[in-house]
């Protein structure tokens, strides 16, 4: 509940933060899977990556250079061949334990059985919190969604976006102080998909977690993120970490997304993902409307 | 409206056979058809044939000349009770061992290709060759002052054919759930037992509706049979053993039975449809994004 004040806003402290007070700290990790007949897929190869308390990082980059594997990594649903990875100064597995994430995956894998409302208190009933608690939290977490008046649909008589916005609700159930997202957007239309993004801004200002969110989408990791780590394929391995410094959450609106500074950012992150410098510019769009 | 057409379809082939029975029996040759020596359609005589409407008063009347004999319909209900009441007993404990099994094998590798072939192959015993083997082993056991019943060893045998089912069935609806499911339970970090529970048991609903399906058939079909081959009175399978001998004079007669099995099965096909109706919920399917 906490976690929900508005008091709380996002401060990334890169520079201050020491190796223990890291929300994500990971330091040369390898991963190879051991795939038919002795064949080998390096899919992540010497990756580091800290990540601050209330920092949003995006990992970017083409499909199969790992981002998955990496937040799988972080999520200890995965080990790594070498190297390690501590979740706020613990291992993997004992913050996994610990509950100090939640988790939104790019199908919103809700429970068909459940009302909307009884997946988002999935955790919480897993846990073993009270009826009371339980039911004061869900109907927090449907105002902060915007599901108020879904409290008993079911997963089948919600559109894709709404299914998506449960999905990310029973993520913040547990007020995580780390959110892991891979692709929650991905299969969602460009229009749901700008809303969802501000509500994912807005909603990340009001609990202060820090976001390891994985994308393909240059505008996507531009917009919600103060670093976007680029990643190459085959070994996967992190390319460059650009900085975005488009301002505190109150200022990410729409605007922003037709502002200067956005597209110099995304043009940053495309030479980056691309390796050469492209001549993109401000398109037309990001002119008029100023 | 929907709801109402599978009754209503349900309703219209029973009339269907009905009619083709009676057609048959109007038009169909009288020595019936046979190819090499070989009856393949029956004659068309009242005593193989009886009409439709000889089987149904033959239902009010009284089963034995003998007075004080009860309606024959009477009679029948009350041997239909008597093997529902076996059947449900073998239906339970085939879905109890059954159920058991299934999540024997999904939570242990080892054991699913250590059981499951074994499973398919107990199948395969003939019920003929099942049934004094159970009344066998049965009369030498004792608890306490009770004893071993022949109930006992039908509901066993009953149970023997219901389990089959259930077990396949529960195991395929076990490891239904996807795997991004599966993983979300191990981000909540909760063991075994909870994630069946809230995972995989409801994820196996609609397959485990089918298996209680199937197996309900099975414990009526295993009741009846074993009935008859362990010799047990007061069910219709040792009415119909019965009343086929003395059909000669009264080919209705030994249709009473059959009715009573069919009711049973009735019966027992209902009330999985509304284990299912309960279980409504759990049989919807999540449209993905
Ligand atoms: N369980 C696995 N077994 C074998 N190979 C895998 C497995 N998971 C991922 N890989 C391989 O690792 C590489 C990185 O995959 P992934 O992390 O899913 O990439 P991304 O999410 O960036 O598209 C790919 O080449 C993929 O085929
Ligand atoms: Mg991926």
């Amino acid at each position: 509940m906490s976690g929900l004040s508005s008091d709380r806003r996002r401060r990334p402290r890169i520079e201050t933060s020491t190796e223990t007070g890291l929300a994500v700290q990971v330091t040369g990790a390898t991963k190879v899977f051991s795939v038919a007949r002795g064949k080998q897929v390096v899919a992540l190869e010497g990756i580091d990556l800290g990540v601050a308390p209330g920092e949003f990082v995006s990992l970017i980059g083409p499909s199969g250079c790992g981002k998955s594997t990496l937040l799988r990594l972080i999520a200890d649903l995965d080990q790594p061949t070498s190297g390690t990875v501590s979740v706020f100064g613990k291992t993997a597995r004992q913050a996994r334990i610990d509950q100090d994430y939640g988790i939104a995956f790019q199908q919103a894998g809700l429970l068909p059985w459940r009302t909307v409302a009884g997946n988002i208190e999935l955790p919480l009933e897993l846990h073993r919190a009270s009826t009371a608690a339980r039911r004061m939290r869900v109907a927090e977490l449907l105002a902060l969604v915007g599901l108020s008046d879904f409290a008993d649909r079911y997963p089948d008589q919600l559109s894709g976006g709404m299914q998506q916005r449960v999905a990310i609700a029973r993520s913040l159930a547990e007020s995580p102080e780390l959110l892991l997202m891979d692709e929650p957007f991905g299969a969602l239309d460009e229009m749901t998909r700008e809303r969802m993004q501000n509500e994912l801004v807005r909603i990340c200002a009001e609990t202060g977690a820090a976001v390891v969110f994985v994308t393909h989408s240059i505008p996507e990791a531009v917009f919600l993120s103060d670093r976007v780590v680029v990643m190459s394929p085959r070994p996967g391995r992190v390319r460059e970490v650009i900085p975005v410094d488009l301002g505190s959450a109150e200022d990410r609106g729409d605007d922003l997304r037709e502002a200067t500074g956005f597209f110099t950012a995304v043009s940053a992150v495309r030479e980056a993902l691309h390796g050469s410098p492209t001549e993109t510019g401000a398109p037309a769009r990001g002119v008029d409307n100023r | 409206m929907t709801r109402s057409r599978p009754v209503l379809l349900g309703v219209l082939g029973v009339l269907l056979l009905g009619a083709i029975w009676e057609a048959y029996k109007a038009f169909g040759p009288t020595d019936g058809v046979v190819v090499g020596g070989l009856t393949v359609l029956p004659r068309t005589s009242d005593l193989a044939m009886p009409h439709l409407i000889t089987m149904f008063t033959r239902l009010g009347e009284p089963v034995t000349s003998a007075p004080g004999s009860p309606a024959l319909w009477n009679a029948v209900l009350q041997a239909a009770g008597f093997s529902l009441g076996i059947a449900a007993a073998g239906w339970v404990i085939g879905v109890v061992v059954g159920l058991l099994l299934a999540m024997l094998m999904q939570r242990f590798r080892t054991a699913e290709s250590a059981l499951l072939p074994w499973v398919v192959l107990s199948q395969t015993v003939p019920l003929i060759a099942l049934a004094p083997l159970v009344a066998g082993w049965g009369s030498q056991i004792r608890f306490g002052e009770s004893r071993w019943q022949d109930w006992m060893s039908v509901a066993v045998i009953a149970s023997y054919l219901a389990f089959f089912p259930v077990s396949v069935g529960a195991l395929r609806g076990l490891e239904s759930p996807e795997q991004a499911h599966v993983e979300l339970m191990r981000t909540y970090a909760v063991g075994w037992w909870t994630t069946l529970m809230r995972l995989r048991l409801p994820a196996s609903i609609p397959y485990l509706l089918t298996a209680l399906r199937l197996a309900a058939a099975n414990a009526v079909i295993g009741t009846v049979v074993a009935e008859v081959s362990i010799g047990l009175r007061g069910g219709v399978g040792r009415m119909m053993v019965e009343y086929a001998s003395a059909s000669s004079g009264d080919p209705g007669k030994p249709w009473a039975p059959i009715f009573g099995a069919v009711l049973i099965g009735l019966v027992a096909a209902g009330f999985v449809a509304l284990l299912g109706l309960a279980l409504k919920r759990y049989r919807r399917g999540e449209v993905v994004a």
